[in-house]
């Protein structure tokens, strides 16, 4: 279990780094999802370094907080952060997506432990953490709490509306559902492919407690989740607005990056193929620091 | 072609001259889902096309570019996208569905089965992605039980393209048919192997080979290894018949037993689980009309993983050497 309190200042350097063990993953793998996992950095090392209880080293600890993440496509950013947590060696990213991996190239409970479940079909995450959350309250009545990683675009399929009403109708204040709401999917903008406002509204009508926060303030992610944990007869969400590509300038804010990794193709408007693995790793470095929004 | 080649190829087939040259053109079967759109569509206004938030993977975006107001994105939604075509069949539309096989017609097979298959209604379904060689996303998106979800279905016709250019031709067909349609594509740039010659016919298989010793069954774009073995096998001295079973439901019952009969040993290979998939539809029409010995190719009740797609049908049994075998196994087998 990771006892060890972190200044805000340090996560956000781990953050940082996390980022760069993104961009090093993907290149190395030669294809996967740069949007998604940059925008989660900072929410995923609260969760791991701040917020979760868990135990790195044994990772089926019976009363660890479990973390399902839903929209699998983004596991990039669990891998680095389970990696730096402690969970495996951090060599092992770089075998991301190829053959004979555990790191598959959307996330397999039989092959890593510590992944809580297998994903990538979106929508099903949330009903598999009200699952967790409903045997954690009324059957075991257990201490521990279920966290739910979810992206915008899969708000658009119904299956998260089924687990939303189960979870308010059942009172799991034991489980904190988190939205990537970085406003991008593979057709374009949410509210162009399928508009999703007013999210909030949507939620608290489904009997939600409702939390607003800007998803790269460290200090707002961890108050957001330790808020949750006090709030009884709700399931709360942290709808957490993040710019897709964080860190990154050429990839921030644009759908074209939701699934390709830097340097395997030249896209119209962006730098050339051989500079953006260059660029992408130098923002990072030197940006570290500013990375974060109001922080500093 | 190599002269062997030429001589066992049935000439009607008209496959490519350069079908075993490195320098082949490849191109993924999506590419001919999205032409054979654009194409069925000029023809006839009663189609719609449906996209559930992967208009440039599927090629479904070479009709929206064509015929936007004919296109309608509804999000990630794969189950209400199957219903949303049911109604709009019922409001006598021709819609086409798009998504990744292992989504539509895996994540909405219930919507499928009620609201498409039960009512009859004139729906298309097309599934990208189909098959292990999707390559590095892994299992989840290598649909691997999209034959046999759809095979089982009363009123629903399956129909899995060897290439491009098959695949345009089968979705041009699949337009003109009345009812519903599963028809699957890839996500790998595979060869071109037939030509704009070779005949197509909903329902009918092709005889790609002539040979007397046994009878290789294939869909989709592994048909291409089957031809690469049979090939490999002639060098040998051993003759094989090669069927392009692009249909697999209804089967040409016709044309496969006819082929048995005379060879009296069978391989079916796919790029889909052998159970319930053709393997699983060969062993049961020869198991009642001409029983012989079936070899199958294809994947062993086992999920896909990330890899290369290369690497993938190699390690999967799925590549020529694999069926070679199979060939010489099932030969040994016959009586
Ligand atoms: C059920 C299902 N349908 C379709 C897909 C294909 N797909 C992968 S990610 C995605 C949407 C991307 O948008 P979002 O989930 O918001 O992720 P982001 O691009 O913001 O990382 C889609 C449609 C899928 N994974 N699962
Ligand atoms: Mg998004």
């Amino acid at each position: 279990m990771i006892k060890r309190q972190y200044s805000i200042e340090e996560l956000e350097k781990i953050a940082n780094e996390i980022r760069q063990d993104i961009i090093k993953m993907l290149v190395e793998a030669g294809s996967g999802h740069s949007a998604g996992p940059l925008g989660m950095a900072d929410v995923f090392c609260a969760l791991y370094f701040a917020v979760m209880n868990h135990d790195p080293k044994n990772p089926a600890w019976e009363e660890r907080d479990r973390l399902i993440l839903s929209n699998g496509h983004i596991c990039p950013v669990r891998y680095a952060t389970m990696a730096r947590a402690g969970y495996f060696p951090l060599k092992e990213l770089m075998t991301l997506r190829k053959f004979g991996s555990r790191l598959q190239g959307h996330p397999e409970r039989e092959k890593l432990p510590g992944v809580e479940t297998t994903s990538g079909p979106l929508g099903s995450g949330l009903s598999q953490a009200a699952g967790m959350a409903y045997v954690g309250k009324y059957i075991d009545k257990t201490r521990w709490r279920v966290y739910c990683a979810m992206s915008d675009a899969e708000q658009e399929s119904g299956q998260i509306w089924e687990a939303a009403m189960f979870a308010g109708k059942n009172r799991l204040d034991n489980l904190t559902a988190i939205i990537d709401r970085n406003n991008i999917q593979i057709d374009g903008c949410t509210e162009d492919v399928m508009p999703l406002e007013p999210l909030k509204a949507k939620y608290e009508a489904f009997n939600w407690h409702v939390l607003e926060i800007d998803g790269h303030n460290l200090e707002q992610i961890i108050d957001a989740c330790n808020q949750a944990k006090a709030i009884h007869q709700k399931p709360t969400i942290i709808i957490a607005q993040t710019i897709p590509g964080k860190g990154v300038s050429y990839m921030e804010n644009d759908f074209k990056w939701h699934g390709v990794p830097p340097g395997i193709s030249d896209i119209p408007g962006e730098p050339p193929k051989n500079q953006q693995v260059k660029i992408a790793l130098k923002e990072l470095r030197t940006l570290h620091g500013k990375i974060v929004s109001e922080h500093e | 072609m190599a002269k062997l080649f030429q001589n066992m190829s049935n000439s009607k087939a008209h496959l490519a001259e350069k079908i075993f040259e490195k320098d082949i053109e490849k191109i993924p079967t999506r590419n001919g889902y999205g032409e054979g759109l654009v194409e069925a569509g000029e023809k006839d206004k009663r189609i719609l096309v449906l996209c559930a938030d992967l208009s440039e993977s599927t090629r479904s975006e070479y009709f929206q570019k064509k015929f936007p107001e004919r296109f309608v994105e509804v999000g990630v939604a794969e189950q209400n996208m199957a219903s949303l075509a049911a109604g709009m069949a019922l409001a006598g539309k021709v819609p086409f569905i798009s998504s990744y096989a292992a989504f539509s017609p895996g994540r909405n097979n219930e919507q499928i089965r009620t609201t498409v298959a039960l009512n009859n209604a004139n729906v298309k379904i097309a599934g990208a992605h189909a098959g292990i060689s999707v390559g590095p996303d892994g299992a989840t998106h290598q649909a691997l039980e999209d034959i046999a979800l759809m095979r089982v279905l009363p009123n629903m016709r399956v129909i899995v393209p060897c290439d491009a250019i098959e695949a345009k031709k089968a979705t041009v067909a699949a337009a003109a048919i009345e009812g519903p349609v599963y028809l699957r594509f890839a996500r790998e740039k595979t060869p071109l192997f037939t030509t704009l010659q070779t005949p197509f016919q909903f329902g009918r298989a092709e005889i790609f080979l002539q040979g007397k010793d046994a009878t290789i069954i294939a869909c989709g774009p592994v048909l291409y290894e089957a031809l690469l073995a049979a090939h490999l096998l002639e060098k040998q001295g051993v003759s094989v018949e090669v069927l392009n079973s692009h249909t697999v439901k209804p089967l040409d019952k016709k044309t496969i037993l006819q082929s048995v009969s005379k060879t009296k040993a069978v391989v079916t290979v796919e790029e889909h689980q052998i159970a319930g998939g053709l393997g699983g539809a060969v062993a049961e029409l020869l198991s009642r009309e001409c029983p012989v010995p079936v070899e199958c190719i294809g994947v062993q009740d086992r999920f896909g993983e990330s890899g290369s797609p290369d690497e993938l049908m190699d390690a999967f049994g799925l590549t020529h050497p694999h069926i070679i075998k199979a060939v010489k196994k099932v030969l040994k087998r016959k009586v």
